[in-house]
Protein backbone atom coordinates (compact mmCIF):
# COMPACT_ATOMS: atom_id res chain seq x y z
CA UNK A 1 0.00 0.00 0.00
CA UNK A 2 1.79 3.06 -1.44
CA UNK A 3 0.01 6.10 -1.63
CA UNK A 4 0.96 9.69 -2.17
CA UNK A 5 -0.08 12.67 -0.31
CA UNK A 6 -2.72 14.19 -1.03
CA UNK A 7 -5.81 15.30 0.07
CA UNK A 8 -7.08 12.17 2.32
CA UNK A 9 -3.41 12.32 4.07
CA UNK A 10 -3.84 16.20 4.86
CA UNK A 11 -7.38 15.54 6.07
CA UNK A 12 -5.71 12.80 8.32
CA UNK A 13 -3.52 15.50 9.86
CA UNK A 14 -5.95 17.71 10.23
CA UNK A 15 -7.52 15.66 12.36
CA UNK A 16 -4.60 14.61 14.64
CA UNK A 17 -4.68 18.73 14.65
CA UNK A 18 -7.80 18.29 16.27
CA UNK A 19 -6.56 16.79 19.37
CA UNK A 20 -3.59 18.61 19.21
CA UNK A 21 -5.56 21.62 20.18
CA UNK A 22 -8.09 19.84 22.85
CA UNK A 23 -5.21 18.33 24.38
CA UNK A 24 -3.32 21.85 24.74
CA UNK A 25 -7.11 23.14 25.83
CA UNK A 26 -7.68 20.37 28.34
CA UNK A 27 -4.30 20.53 29.74
CA UNK A 28 -4.09 24.91 29.93
CA UNK A 29 -7.82 24.60 31.12
CA UNK A 30 -6.94 21.92 33.73
CA UNK A 31 -3.20 23.41 34.67
CA UNK A 32 -4.47 26.57 34.69
CA UNK A 33 -7.20 25.61 37.35
CA UNK A 34 -5.27 23.22 39.74
CA UNK A 35 -2.13 25.85 39.04
CA UNK A 36 -3.87 28.62 40.49
CA UNK A 37 -4.65 26.46 43.49
CA UNK A 38 -0.69 25.97 43.90
CA UNK A 39 0.43 29.54 43.41
CA UNK A 40 -2.17 30.26 46.32
CA UNK A 41 -0.50 27.26 48.09
CA UNK A 42 2.41 28.27 47.63
CA UNK A 43 1.87 31.79 49.05
CA UNK A 44 0.00 30.85 51.70
CA UNK A 45 0.73 31.96 55.30
CA UNK A 46 0.23 28.48 56.35
CA UNK A 47 3.28 26.63 56.25
CA UNK A 48 2.19 23.48 55.49
CA UNK A 49 0.50 24.65 52.89
CA UNK A 50 3.72 26.59 51.49
CA UNK A 51 5.54 23.19 52.05
CA UNK A 52 2.83 21.08 49.90
CA UNK A 53 2.99 23.19 46.95
CA UNK A 54 6.69 23.14 47.13
CA UNK A 55 6.64 19.64 47.62
CA UNK A 56 3.74 19.45 44.54
CA UNK A 57 6.34 21.96 42.20
CA UNK A 58 9.56 19.85 42.78
CA UNK A 59 8.10 16.42 41.44
CA UNK A 60 6.25 17.10 38.90
CA UNK A 61 8.70 20.05 37.27
CA UNK A 62 11.48 17.45 38.07
CA UNK A 63 9.89 14.60 36.42
CA UNK A 64 10.19 14.22 32.46
CA UNK A 65 5.95 14.65 31.49
CA UNK A 66 6.82 11.14 29.71
CA UNK A 67 7.07 9.95 33.16
CA UNK A 68 4.45 11.16 34.40
CA UNK A 69 1.86 10.05 31.77
CA UNK A 70 3.07 6.66 31.52
CA UNK A 71 2.67 6.52 35.72
CA UNK A 72 -1.25 7.93 35.43
CA UNK A 73 -2.01 5.59 32.10
CA UNK A 74 -0.21 2.69 32.83
CA UNK A 75 0.52 2.74 36.76
CA UNK A 76 -2.94 3.81 37.28
CA UNK A 77 -3.93 0.61 35.58
CA UNK A 78 -1.84 -1.90 37.52
CA UNK A 79 -3.77 -0.61 40.31
CA UNK A 80 -6.84 -1.53 38.75
CA UNK A 81 -7.98 1.94 37.78
CA UNK A 82 -8.63 1.72 33.95
CA UNK A 83 -8.97 5.40 32.77
CA UNK A 84 -9.81 6.09 28.93
CA UNK A 85 -6.28 7.46 27.51
CA UNK A 86 -8.08 11.27 27.18
CA UNK A 87 -8.52 11.42 30.72
CA UNK A 88 -5.24 9.74 31.55
CA UNK A 89 -3.21 12.81 29.22
CA UNK A 90 -5.50 15.26 30.85
CA UNK A 91 -4.90 14.15 34.24
CA UNK A 92 -0.85 13.71 33.50
CA UNK A 93 -0.77 17.61 31.03
CA UNK A 94 -2.41 18.69 33.89
CA UNK A 95 -0.62 17.77 37.37
CA UNK A 96 2.30 19.03 35.23
CA UNK A 97 0.89 21.98 33.41
CA UNK A 98 -0.11 23.12 37.21
CA UNK A 99 2.96 23.10 38.45
CA UNK A 100 4.19 25.00 35.94
CA UNK A 101 1.70 27.71 35.82
CA UNK A 102 1.32 27.55 39.22
CA UNK A 103 5.04 28.61 39.85
CA UNK A 104 5.04 31.31 37.18
CA UNK A 105 2.43 32.63 38.78
CA UNK A 106 3.72 32.01 42.70
CA UNK A 107 6.92 34.43 40.70
CA UNK A 108 4.05 37.20 39.83
CA UNK A 109 2.43 37.15 43.06
CA UNK A 110 5.61 37.31 45.35
CA UNK A 111 6.76 40.41 42.62
CA UNK A 112 4.05 42.68 43.61
CA UNK A 113 5.56 45.32 46.53
CA UNK A 114 4.10 44.27 49.77
CA UNK A 115 2.69 47.73 50.18
CA UNK A 116 -0.55 46.24 48.04
CA UNK A 117 -0.87 43.95 50.62
CA UNK A 118 -0.98 45.67 53.15
CA UNK A 119 -3.00 48.89 52.03
CA UNK A 120 -5.77 46.40 51.25
CA UNK A 121 -5.22 44.63 54.70
CA UNK A 122 -5.14 48.26 56.27
CA UNK A 123 -8.27 48.79 54.63
CA UNK A 124 -9.94 45.64 55.94
CA UNK A 125 -9.85 43.32 52.56
CA UNK A 126 -10.45 40.20 53.67
CA UNK A 127 -7.85 37.20 52.31
CA UNK A 128 -10.72 36.56 49.09
CA UNK A 129 -11.42 40.23 48.23
CA UNK A 130 -7.60 40.56 48.72
CA UNK A 131 -6.62 38.01 45.95
CA UNK A 132 -9.30 38.42 43.40
CA UNK A 133 -9.42 42.33 43.29
CA UNK A 134 -5.76 43.47 44.62
CA UNK A 135 -2.95 40.45 43.78
CA UNK A 136 -4.29 38.15 41.03
CA UNK A 137 -5.18 41.19 38.70
CA UNK A 138 -1.74 42.23 38.78
CA UNK A 139 -0.33 39.46 39.22
CA UNK A 140 -1.46 37.67 36.21
CA UNK A 141 -0.64 40.22 34.20
CA UNK A 142 3.26 40.31 35.33
CA UNK A 143 2.84 36.61 34.38
CA UNK A 144 1.23 36.99 31.25
CA UNK A 145 3.56 36.67 29.08
CA UNK A 146 5.36 33.68 30.67
CA UNK A 147 2.02 32.24 30.75
CA UNK A 148 1.46 32.85 27.15
CA UNK A 149 5.11 31.27 26.33
CA UNK A 150 4.28 28.44 28.14
CA UNK A 151 1.04 27.52 26.63
CA UNK A 152 3.56 27.58 23.16
CA UNK A 153 5.90 24.70 25.08
CA UNK A 154 2.26 23.02 26.31
CA UNK A 155 0.92 22.36 22.49
CA UNK A 156 3.95 20.93 21.32
CA UNK A 157 4.27 19.10 24.20
CA UNK A 158 1.10 17.62 23.93
CA UNK A 159 2.83 15.28 21.26
CA UNK A 160 3.76 13.10 23.79
CA UNK A 161 0.30 11.75 24.17
CA UNK A 162 1.03 9.76 21.53
CA UNK A 163 2.95 7.28 24.09
CA UNK A 164 -0.75 5.85 25.18
CA UNK A 165 -2.33 5.95 21.73
CA UNK A 166 -3.43 8.83 20.77
CA UNK A 167 -3.15 10.10 17.19
CA UNK A 168 -2.65 13.53 17.90
CA UNK A 169 -0.77 15.66 15.17
CA UNK A 170 2.95 14.37 15.31
CA UNK A 171 1.72 10.94 15.60
CA UNK A 172 -0.61 11.21 12.66
CA UNK A 173 2.41 12.76 10.53
CA UNK A 174 4.31 9.84 11.36
CA UNK A 175 1.66 7.36 10.34
CA UNK A 176 1.05 9.29 6.92
CA UNK A 177 4.89 8.94 6.90
CA UNK A 178 4.94 5.72 6.94
CA UNK A 179 2.02 4.71 4.54
CA UNK A 180 3.29 7.31 1.66
CA UNK A 181 6.89 7.49 2.26
CA UNK A 182 7.56 10.79 1.82
CA UNK A 183 9.07 11.74 5.24
CA UNK A 184 10.04 15.41 4.39
CA UNK A 185 6.86 16.49 2.43
CA UNK A 186 4.36 15.13 5.51
CA UNK A 187 6.53 16.18 8.36
CA UNK A 188 7.29 19.68 6.30
CA UNK A 189 3.55 20.14 6.68
CA UNK A 190 3.05 18.98 10.19
CA UNK A 191 5.50 21.32 11.46
CA UNK A 192 3.68 24.43 9.52
CA UNK A 193 0.78 23.17 10.93
CA UNK A 194 2.27 23.53 14.51
CA UNK A 195 4.34 26.85 13.56
CA UNK A 196 0.72 28.23 12.42
CA UNK A 197 -0.55 27.18 15.70
CA UNK A 198 2.43 28.68 17.78
CA UNK A 199 3.48 31.73 16.04
CA UNK A 200 0.69 33.55 16.66
CA UNK A 201 1.03 33.32 20.27
CA UNK A 202 5.14 33.66 20.27
CA UNK A 203 4.00 37.27 18.88
CA UNK A 204 1.37 38.10 20.87
CA UNK A 205 3.67 37.05 23.79
CA UNK A 206 6.79 38.88 22.34
CA UNK A 207 3.96 41.95 21.57
CA UNK A 208 3.22 41.91 25.22
CA UNK A 209 6.53 41.90 26.73
CA UNK A 210 7.89 44.99 24.98
CA UNK A 211 4.28 46.69 26.27
CA UNK A 212 5.19 45.60 30.21
CA UNK A 213 8.49 46.90 29.80
CA UNK A 214 7.26 50.17 28.27
CA UNK A 215 4.97 50.42 30.73
CA UNK A 216 7.64 49.93 33.68
CA UNK A 217 10.03 52.72 32.04
CA UNK B 1 -7.03 74.77 65.97
CA UNK B 2 -9.46 72.34 67.63
CA UNK B 3 -8.01 70.88 70.87
CA UNK B 4 -10.32 67.62 72.14
CA UNK B 5 -11.63 68.55 75.36
CA UNK B 6 -8.99 66.77 78.06
CA UNK B 7 -11.53 64.17 79.40
CA UNK B 8 -12.36 62.79 76.39
CA UNK B 9 -12.94 59.27 75.79
CA UNK B 10 -9.86 57.37 75.10
CA UNK B 11 -9.90 56.00 71.35
CA UNK B 12 -6.61 54.19 71.30
CA UNK B 13 -4.88 53.00 73.93
CA UNK B 14 -1.67 51.11 74.47
CA UNK B 15 -0.75 49.29 77.35
CA UNK B 16 2.62 48.46 77.93
CA UNK B 17 3.57 46.90 74.60
CA UNK B 18 6.58 45.16 74.01
CA UNK B 19 7.70 43.52 70.53
CA UNK B 20 10.72 41.76 69.31
CA UNK B 21 11.93 40.55 66.03
CA UNK B 22 14.06 37.65 66.80
CA UNK B 23 16.33 38.56 69.89
CA UNK B 24 15.79 42.28 69.01
CA UNK B 25 13.41 44.50 70.93
CA UNK B 26 11.60 46.82 68.78
CA UNK B 27 9.12 48.56 71.25
CA UNK B 28 9.66 48.61 75.21
CA UNK B 29 7.06 48.80 77.27
CA UNK B 30 5.09 51.39 74.83
CA UNK B 31 2.07 52.92 76.52
CA UNK B 32 0.03 55.92 75.14
CA UNK B 33 -3.60 56.98 75.35
CA UNK B 34 -4.89 58.98 72.71
CA UNK B 35 -8.23 60.88 73.34
CA UNK B 36 -10.97 61.28 70.80
CA UNK B 37 -10.02 63.62 68.04
CA UNK B 38 -6.40 64.13 69.62
CA UNK B 39 -3.51 64.41 67.21
CA UNK B 40 -0.59 62.87 68.08
CA UNK B 41 3.01 63.31 66.13
CA UNK B 42 5.62 61.05 66.96
CA UNK B 43 9.15 61.63 65.60
CA UNK B 44 12.19 59.85 66.04
CA UNK B 45 15.10 58.40 64.77
CA UNK B 46 15.85 55.92 62.36
CA UNK B 47 15.06 52.55 63.49
CA UNK B 48 13.46 54.05 66.63
CA UNK B 49 10.20 52.11 66.08
CA UNK B 50 8.06 54.58 65.28
CA UNK B 51 6.55 52.89 61.97
CA UNK B 52 6.75 49.15 64.42
CA UNK B 53 4.24 51.12 67.06
CA UNK B 54 1.66 52.37 64.57
CA UNK B 55 1.48 49.59 62.48
CA UNK B 56 0.89 47.73 65.85
CA UNK B 57 -2.62 49.14 66.20
CA UNK B 58 -4.21 47.84 62.80
CA UNK B 59 -2.44 44.67 63.43
CA UNK B 60 -0.04 44.79 60.16
CA UNK B 61 2.41 43.71 63.10
CA UNK B 62 1.64 42.19 66.00
CA UNK B 63 3.62 42.48 69.69
CA UNK B 64 4.13 39.58 72.06
CA UNK B 65 3.29 41.66 75.89
CA UNK B 66 0.89 44.21 76.46
CA UNK B 67 -2.37 45.14 75.24
CA UNK B 68 -3.49 47.40 72.36
CA UNK B 69 -7.42 48.39 72.81
CA UNK B 70 -8.79 50.55 69.74
CA UNK B 71 -12.31 51.94 70.72
CA UNK B 72 -13.54 49.05 73.32
CA UNK B 73 -11.95 46.61 70.99
CA UNK B 74 -9.05 44.24 72.10
CA UNK B 75 -6.32 44.45 68.79
CA UNK B 76 -4.92 40.64 69.28
CA UNK B 77 -5.41 37.44 67.24
CA UNK B 78 -9.05 37.39 66.79
CA UNK B 79 -9.58 38.02 63.15
CA UNK B 80 -13.79 39.46 64.30
CA UNK B 81 -11.72 42.11 66.14
CA UNK B 82 -8.89 42.61 63.40
CA UNK B 83 -12.19 43.01 61.10
CA UNK B 84 -13.47 45.70 63.68
CA UNK B 85 -10.63 47.91 63.92
CA UNK B 86 -9.32 47.57 60.78
CA UNK B 87 -12.51 49.36 59.54
CA UNK B 88 -12.06 51.81 61.73
CA UNK B 89 -9.06 53.13 61.35
CA UNK B 90 -7.54 54.53 58.17
CA UNK B 91 -3.83 54.01 57.33
CA UNK B 92 -1.70 56.48 55.24
CA UNK B 93 1.89 54.95 54.01
CA UNK B 94 4.81 56.58 52.81
CA UNK B 95 4.93 54.73 49.73
CA UNK B 96 0.85 55.98 49.08
CA UNK B 97 0.41 52.72 48.06
CA UNK B 98 -2.41 52.67 45.78
CA UNK B 99 -3.84 50.00 43.35
CA UNK B 100 -2.02 50.50 40.12
CA UNK B 101 -4.77 48.98 38.08
CA UNK B 102 -7.98 50.50 39.71
CA UNK B 103 -8.96 53.62 39.00
CA UNK B 104 -8.86 56.57 41.41
CA UNK B 105 -12.52 56.23 41.88
CA UNK B 106 -12.42 52.38 42.13
CA UNK B 107 -9.33 52.82 44.52
CA UNK B 108 -11.54 54.67 47.07
CA UNK B 109 -15.31 52.57 46.41
CA UNK B 110 -13.53 48.77 46.55
CA UNK B 111 -13.17 48.70 50.61
CA UNK B 112 -16.72 50.23 51.19
CA UNK B 113 -18.02 48.04 48.84
CA UNK B 114 -16.15 44.74 50.08
CA UNK B 115 -15.77 45.80 53.59
CA UNK B 116 -18.86 47.30 54.23
CA UNK B 117 -20.88 46.04 51.77
CA UNK B 118 -22.24 49.20 50.39
CA UNK B 119 -23.79 49.34 47.22
CA UNK B 120 -21.86 50.69 44.02
CA UNK B 121 -23.83 53.82 43.69
CA UNK B 122 -23.73 55.17 47.23
CA UNK B 123 -19.85 53.67 47.31
CA UNK B 124 -19.15 56.15 43.87
CA UNK B 125 -20.95 58.98 46.06
CA UNK B 126 -19.31 58.88 49.11
CA UNK B 127 -15.84 58.78 47.51
CA UNK B 128 -16.63 61.62 45.08
CA UNK B 129 -17.09 63.44 48.02
CA UNK B 130 -14.12 62.66 50.24
CA UNK B 131 -12.50 62.99 46.72
CA UNK B 132 -13.69 67.15 46.15
CA UNK B 133 -12.24 67.29 49.85
CA UNK B 134 -9.02 66.37 49.38
CA UNK B 135 -9.46 68.57 45.64
CA UNK B 136 -8.76 65.78 43.25
CA UNK B 137 -12.07 65.18 42.41
CA UNK B 138 -11.15 65.79 38.42
CA UNK B 139 -8.85 63.54 38.63
CA UNK B 140 -11.65 60.67 39.49
CA UNK B 141 -10.87 58.15 36.25
CA UNK B 142 -7.41 58.02 36.33
CA UNK B 143 -5.06 55.53 37.15
CA UNK B 144 -2.63 56.50 40.24
CA UNK B 145 0.41 56.26 37.14
CA UNK B 146 -0.94 59.36 36.13
CA UNK B 147 -1.17 61.19 39.30
CA UNK B 148 1.69 63.00 40.31
CA UNK B 149 3.17 61.77 44.39
CA UNK B 150 1.38 64.80 46.01
CA UNK B 151 -2.12 64.15 44.46
CA UNK B 152 -1.77 60.06 45.14
CA UNK B 153 -1.01 60.82 48.43
CA UNK B 154 -3.78 62.67 48.60
CA UNK B 155 -6.33 59.89 46.36
CA UNK B 156 -4.75 57.82 49.67
CA UNK B 157 -6.27 59.72 52.02
CA UNK B 158 -9.45 60.43 50.41
CA UNK B 159 -9.48 56.26 49.98
CA UNK B 160 -8.62 55.63 53.96
CA UNK B 161 -12.02 58.41 54.50
CA UNK B 162 -14.20 56.53 52.79
CA UNK B 163 -14.26 53.61 55.00
CA UNK B 164 -15.33 57.15 57.12
CA UNK B 165 -12.73 55.88 59.93
CA UNK B 166 -12.80 57.20 63.78
CA UNK B 167 -9.39 57.47 63.28
CA UNK B 168 -5.97 57.77 61.06
CA UNK B 169 -2.34 56.50 61.14
CA UNK B 170 0.17 58.47 58.87
CA UNK B 171 3.48 56.73 58.05
CA UNK B 172 5.68 59.40 57.12
CA UNK B 173 3.07 60.83 54.49
CA UNK B 174 4.98 63.27 52.42
CA UNK B 175 9.31 61.47 52.57
CA UNK B 176 8.63 60.63 49.59
CA UNK B 177 7.58 63.17 47.82
CA UNK B 178 9.24 66.12 45.94
CA UNK B 179 9.73 68.79 48.32
CA UNK B 180 7.28 71.22 46.16
CA UNK B 181 3.94 68.39 46.74
CA UNK B 182 4.77 68.45 50.73
CA UNK B 183 2.85 71.30 51.86
CA UNK B 184 -0.57 69.83 49.24
CA UNK B 185 -0.59 66.26 51.24
CA UNK B 186 0.02 68.70 54.60
CA UNK B 187 -2.53 70.89 53.78
CA UNK B 188 -5.13 68.25 53.71
CA UNK B 189 -4.11 66.66 56.94
CA UNK B 190 -4.46 69.86 58.49
CA UNK B 191 -7.97 70.35 56.84
CA UNK B 192 -8.70 66.58 58.43
CA UNK B 193 -7.39 67.82 61.51
CA UNK B 194 -9.28 70.49 62.12
CA UNK B 195 -12.64 68.50 61.40
CA UNK B 196 -11.59 66.61 64.49
CA UNK B 197 -10.32 63.09 63.20
CA UNK B 198 -8.24 61.46 66.06
CA UNK B 199 -4.82 61.15 63.80
CA UNK B 200 -0.95 59.53 65.10
CA UNK B 201 0.96 60.94 62.28
CA UNK B 202 4.54 59.86 62.08
CA UNK B 203 6.23 62.39 60.49
CA UNK B 204 9.33 65.37 60.93
CA UNK B 205 7.13 67.85 59.72
CA UNK B 206 7.77 69.94 62.78
CA UNK B 207 5.28 73.08 61.62
CA UNK B 208 2.99 70.33 60.87
CA UNK B 209 3.12 69.48 64.58
CA UNK B 210 3.54 72.83 65.88
CA UNK B 211 0.47 73.51 63.96
CA UNK B 212 -1.92 70.88 64.63
CA UNK B 213 -0.74 68.15 67.31
CA UNK B 214 -1.70 68.46 70.90
CA UNK B 215 1.71 66.52 71.98
CA UNK B 216 4.55 65.44 70.04
CA UNK B 217 5.81 62.27 71.16
CA UNK B 218 9.99 61.77 70.79
CA UNK B 219 10.47 57.66 70.15
CA UNK B 220 14.21 56.32 70.41
CA UNK B 221 15.11 52.69 70.36
CA UNK B 222 11.84 51.61 70.99
CA UNK B 223 10.69 53.39 73.84
CA UNK B 224 9.12 56.91 74.10
CA UNK B 225 11.58 59.26 75.62
CA UNK B 226 9.22 62.60 75.58
CA UNK B 227 5.94 63.82 75.14
CA UNK B 228 4.78 67.15 75.78
CA UNK B 229 2.52 69.79 73.54
CA UNK B 230 4.02 71.33 70.79
CA UNK B 231 5.09 74.58 72.19
CA UNK B 232 6.45 73.10 75.16
CA UNK B 233 8.70 70.04 73.43
CA UNK B 234 9.97 72.39 70.94
CA UNK B 235 10.86 75.00 73.55
CA UNK B 236 11.86 73.27 76.01
CA UNK B 237 12.82 69.48 75.90
CA UNK B 238 13.72 67.65 78.86
CA UNK B 239 15.36 65.36 77.17
CA UNK B 240 19.16 65.43 75.77
CA UNK B 241 18.21 62.63 73.39
CA UNK B 242 15.08 64.90 72.61
CA UNK B 243 17.74 67.92 72.13
CA UNK B 244 20.16 66.18 69.93
CA UNK B 245 16.93 65.11 67.80
CA UNK B 246 15.61 68.27 67.63
CA UNK B 247 18.99 69.74 66.83
CA UNK B 248 19.90 67.62 63.72
CA UNK B 249 16.07 67.96 62.56
CA UNK B 250 16.36 71.49 62.62
CA UNK B 251 19.60 71.80 60.56
CA UNK B 252 18.17 69.32 57.98
CA UNK B 253 14.77 71.89 57.78
N1 LIG C 1 10.55 42.57 59.56
C1 LIG C 1 11.57 42.95 60.33
N2 LIG C 1 12.47 42.04 60.78
C2 LIG C 1 13.49 42.40 61.57
N3 LIG C 1 13.71 43.66 61.99
C3 LIG C 1 12.87 44.60 61.58
C4 LIG C 1 11.76 44.31 60.74
N4 LIG C 1 11.08 45.45 60.50
C5 LIG C 1 11.75 46.41 61.15
N5 LIG C 1 12.81 45.91 61.81
C6 LIG C 1 13.74 46.66 62.67
O1 LIG C 1 12.99 47.25 63.69
C7 LIG C 1 13.47 48.54 63.99
C8 LIG C 1 12.35 49.54 63.96
O2 LIG C 1 11.87 49.67 62.64
P1 LIG C 1 10.79 50.75 62.25
O3 LIG C 1 10.54 50.58 60.81
O4 LIG C 1 9.63 50.65 63.16
O5 LIG C 1 11.57 52.11 62.53
P2 LIG C 1 11.14 53.59 62.19
O6 LIG C 1 11.25 54.35 63.47
O7 LIG C 1 9.82 53.60 61.50
O8 LIG C 1 12.29 54.03 61.22
P3 LIG C 1 12.24 54.96 59.90
O9 LIG C 1 12.30 56.38 60.37
O10 LIG C 1 13.50 54.57 59.17
O11 LIG C 1 11.00 54.61 59.15
C9 LIG C 1 14.58 48.82 63.00
O12 LIG C 1 15.81 48.61 63.63
C10 LIG C 1 14.37 47.82 61.93
O13 LIG C 1 15.59 47.43 61.34
MG1 LIG D 1 9.23 54.08 59.53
Amino acid sequence: MNQTFGLPEFGFLLGGLKWTVLLSLLAFAGGGAVGMLVALARTAESALLRRLAIGYIAVFQGTPLLMQLFVVYYGLGLVGIQLPAWAAVAIGFTLNASAFLGDIWRGAIQALPRGQTEAAQALGLHYRARMRDIILPQALRIAQPATVGYLVQLIKGTSLAAIVGFIELARAGQIVSNTTFEPILVFGVVGAIYFVLCWPLSLYSARLEARFAAAMR
Amino acid sequence: MSHPPSDAAPLISIEAVDKWYGAFQVLRGITLTVRKGEKIVLCGPSGSGKSTLIRCINHLETYQAGRIVVDGVVVNDSVKNIDTVRSEVGMVFQSFNLFPHLTILQNCTLAPMRVRGVNKATAEATARRYLDRVRILDQADKYPAQLSGGQQQRVAIARALCMEPKAMLFDEPTSALDPEMVKEVLDTMVGLAADGMTMICVTHEMGFARQVADRVIFMANGELVEQAPPEVFFRNPTQQRTRDFLGQILAQH
